[in-house]
This record gives C-alpha cells, sequence and structure tokens, in this order.
C-alpha cells in the first residue's frame, strides 16, 4: 500500500488510517530532503499547481507555496483581493478559467464551509483544501499530528487538549477527527460560549476549566481567538479570557509534570499564551511550522502520482 | 514462471573480494572516498562490500552513505505501480570526494541517471563511479557503463535478475526469472 485512498484532500473526515500513516512516513522523507544542503527535488516538474486563496493567509500560503517549489512545480498565486472574484464571477468559473490554463492541481482556502468539497464535483483537478470557513483545515491538523509524533514517539494513547476558540476553528475540528483516527484522547477546553453545543457527539471530553485540563493532558494545543470572525462578544473581555484560558510560565511550573504545547499560529502573545511559553523548550510552535512544509510536501506529492 | 542460477554463493563471494580489491587498488585507504549504496537493494551489497574491506582488508575509515532516488526518477505518474520512497542516510558532505555508487544490477542505467542528479543535493563530487554486481549487457537507454563489475549477462527483456542476500533472503545467490 503506498497510494492515497482519495483523489483529493478536502478533510481529515474523508481519510483512513493508513492514508496518515502513508503521508507522515513520505513526510519524513521530504524532511530529511529540506534539511540537505539543495532542498530541492525534481518530482514534480510537469505539474502545474494554483493556490487560490480567498481569505488571508500568512503561514499556510507560504508554506503551501514552498513545498510546493521544493517538489519543482509550476506555481500560481491567486489572492481573491485583487481579482475578478470582486467584479461577480462564480466559484467554478474562476477556477474553470484557471484550469483551462492547464493546471492540474488546486489548493484552496475559502471562507465558505464545505466550498472545497463542492469545488471536487465540478471541476478536473486534484482539490486540497487549505481551510474552509469553520469547517477543516486537513494539512494543519496532519502537521500537528506529525509534530506530536516527533515530540513524543507516537499519538496513539496521547492526551491532547484543544484550547480556546473551538465553535469558530477549522483546526479543531480536523484535529479531533486527526487525532481520534491515530487513536488520541482528546478534550475540548474554552469558554462554554466557544465549545459547540453538540461537541460531546464527536467523542470529546469537555473541559471549561483550564488547570484541570492542562493536568489531564500531554499536549496541549492552543487556538487563537478569533476575532474577524466573532459577531458577537463571546467573552466579556480579553483580559478575562486571558486570566481564566490563558496560559502561563507560572501555570505550566505548577503542573507535576512537562506538557507538550502547540499552537497553530498566529500567536496573540499575551493572550492565549505568554511571551516566556511560546519561546519555551516545552513549545514546539516552530518545529510545527517546519514540519508544514514537509507535511504539504507529501500530500502534494501522493495526489500528483495519482493524475494520470 | 522457471528460475536459474547465475550465481552460487561462493561465487558470489569470490566475486565480491574482487571488488573490494579492484576499490582499494584505486581508492587505497579512501581517505577522499565515499561509497553510497542506491536505494532499495544496492545497500545490501554496499553493506556487504564495507564490511569486507573492514574486516578482510583491515581499511579503517570507510564512509557508507545510502541514497533514495525516488524523487529523481523520470517515471514519475508514468509507472503503473506508486512509486515507494526509502530513507536517505549521507551524514557526510560529497564536496571535493570521491563517490562510488553501489548498485546490485545495472539494468537500463535509468536509477543511475536518478542518482547523479539527487547526489548533486550533497554537493559538487570531485569524480563518480558506479560498481555493479550484475551487468545486463545491451540493455542500456543512456549512455551510462560501469567502472567495477561482478559479472556481464546477456539477458532479454522478458527476463529479471534477482539478487538474493543472506542477511534478508537466506542465501547469497543471483537467479534469472522468466517472468
Amino acid at each position: 500500500m503506498s497510494e492515497l485512498s482519495v483523489n483529493h484532500l478536502l478533510g481529515i473526515k474523508y481519510l483512513n488510517k493508513e492514508d496518515i500513516k502513508l503521508i507522515f512516513e513520505t513526510a519524513d522523507h521530504f524532511k530529511e530532503v529540506i534539511n540537505r544542503p539543495i532542498k530541492k527535488v525534481p518530482s514534480l516538474r510537469d505539474i502545474t499547481i494554483a493556490n487560490l486563496f480567498f481569505e488571508n493567509s500568512t503561514r499556510t500560503k507560504l508554506s503551501f507555496e514552498l513545498a510546493e517549489k521544493r517538489l519543482s512545480a509550476d506555481v500560481i498565486n491567486f489572492s481573491s483581493g485583487q481579482s475578478s472574484v470582486k467584479k461577480g464571477e462564480t466559484l467554478i468559473d474562476t477556477v474553470n478559467n484557471i484550469l483551462s490554463m492547464k493546471v492540474d492541481m488546486v489548493v484552496m482556502r475559502h471562507p465558505n464551509p464545505g466550498a472545497g468539497v463542492f469545488l471536487s464535483k465540478h471541476v478536473k483537478a486534484s482539490i486540497v483544501n487549505a481551510g474552509d470557513g469553520a469547517h477543516e483545515h486537513p494539512t494543519q491538523a496532519l502537521l500537528d499530528s506529525y509534530s506530536i509524533r516527533e515530540r513524543l514517539g507516537e499519538v496513539k494513547g496521547k492526551k491532547v487538549v484543544i484550547v480556546g476558540d473551538i465553535l469558530h476553528s477549522r483546526v479543531a475540528l480536523s484535529n479531533i477527527f486527526a487525532l481520534q483516527l491515530q487513536g488520541a484522547e482528546v478534550m475540548v477546553c474554552g469558554p462554554k460560549t466557544l465549545i459547540p453545543k453538540y461537541i460531546g457527539k464527536l467523542g470529546v471530553k469537555v473541559e471549561t476549566n483550564l488547570r484541570k485540563a492542562l493536568h489531564w493532558c500531554d499536549v496541549a494545543n492552543m487556538l487563537r481567538v478569533q476575532n474577524e470572525r466573532m459577531d458577537i462578544s463571546y467573552f466579556p473581555s480579553t483580559r478575562e479570557y486571558t486570566q481564566q484560558f490563558g496560559v502561563n510560565k507560572t501555570l505550566l511550573d505548577s503542573l507535576n509534570k512537562e506538557i507538550t504545547i502547540m499552537h497553530p499560529g498566529p500567536i496573540n502573545r499575551g493572550v492565549e499564551i505568554t511571551s516566556d511559553v511560546a519561546d519555551s523548550k516545552q513549545a514546539i510552535i516552530l518545529d510545527q511550522v517546519q514540519n508544514g512544509v514537509a507535511i504539504r510536501m507529501a500530500v502534494i506529492y501522493l495526489l500528483a502520482s495519482k493524475i494520470k | 514462471m522457471s528460475q536459474k542460477v547465475l550465481l552460487n554463493a561462493k561465487e558470489v563471494n569470490i566475486i565480491l573480494h574482487r571488488l573490494a580489491c579492484q576499490l582499494i587498488e584505486k581508492h587505497n585507504d579512501f581517505s577522499n572516498t565515499v561509497l553510497i549504496g542506491l536505494q532499495p537493494r544496492g545497500v545490501f551489497l554496499a553493506d556487504r562490500i564495507t564490511k569486507i574491506l573492514k574486516e578482510h582488508y583491515k581499511v579503517k575509515d570507510v564512509k557508507l552513505g545510502y541514497l533514495d532516488i525516488t524523487f529523481y526518477r523520470d517515471d514519475f505518474r508514468r509507472s503503473d505501480k506508486p512509486l515507494e520512497a526509502n530513507k536517505t542516510k549521507i551524514d557526510f558532505l560529497v564536496e571535493d570526494k570521491n563517490i562510488v555508487f553501489i548498485d546490485d544490477v545495472l539494468y537500463t542505467g535509468r536509477s543511475i541517471r536518478a542518482a547523479l542528479t539527487a547526489v548533486q543535493s550533497f554537493g559538487r563530487p570531485n569524480e563518480i563511479e558506479l560498481l555493479a554486481l550484475i551487468d545486463r549487457r545491451f540493455s542500456r537507454h543512456l549512455p551510462i557503463q560501469p567502472d567495477y563489475r561482478g559479472r556481464q549477462v546477456d539477458v532479454i527483456n522478458s527476463e529479471k535478475v534477482k539478487v538474493n542476500w543472506k542477511e534478508y533472503d537466506d542465501e547469497d545467490s543471483v537467479y534469472l526469472i522468466d517472468k
């Protein structure tokens, strides 16, 4: 078995255990490649990839672009801000126009949940979901699990708490799916207003006391408070949020074990974690970023190998 | 499917010792030489030759690396089977070094072409040579020839040459298999 079961990466929920294992093993090889003096392989020299970002992104966009270039693919970039989308063009039209320029793969971030699934049914190209609204962000979840595997040896049996804005977070949902698929235990922790009502149905524990959650876990994945997605006030003030759900060094040191701290970025320093935590040895935030390139190389490589 | 023995364990052993001696003849103490086994099956041969050099001929410092060429192959998306990657392990710089590529069977030469590209990622070597246990004559697609060859064989395209190693396949032997 060395082929993915899917032709698109739309979400973790469409993957199986073997897919994740294959992606991780392939990423191991690419991680070695990106640490060589010359960090490029010629595998995808006949593949063209369009990065369509209908929503702002720094890290994910750079990471995908770098991954594509390290595989020698041709890359075209598109941001909705400077495009004909503003003139009223539909998503399918925009993408089909781009595909008629002979593009083989589309990496897309879109504010609407399900945009990737919709597109995969209407256009002929491999689609990689780089985040669709509050739905899924599969490559982020893969690189998070990969980073846990790298730090702790394996994901199976580990206890992971996802802290913060679960309601608006695609990272949370993809992480829950990915971690459960690999046999980890998942807990979510945050203000009640930011925890979806039916989250229990996903088989995760819910905790509103951060200290208890940190005592329970091996890994804490701290999410950013997504002010841009909040149409109403979900908590009284940022200061109060920080007091209840922010992680600082004193809190970490008061635990009788060393837990691993993750953050998908961008960090609001002093809100969800303090600077001394973000820069401590327990934090693997920059490892996550480096692993992101290797994971995205693996995903793109494996999907491209299925393009006939 | 029928199969015929091309080399038995004794013959393989004699050839390995000869190849090791030929390497010593050219590279002396191996101070500026590195051996690179090509994944997947060239590494078994590379391991064995390194062992012989160290144990029988007392060459002290033999640098050995493994190179995986999967991402450099020219049949990506053209091959029926998905390509499976292996581990690359080169923990030294190849800048200005004399490299010897080691592979079990030299057939079309395309793997060696890929290896020549792949090794450039680790620096600019002084020179590159090729050692192959079995050289399948008349089947080359590229102008590539071995510098050290174990045995030259004439094999038609429908036949396969399989090299077995004691450590992994229970015996040292080379078979000609009619598919």
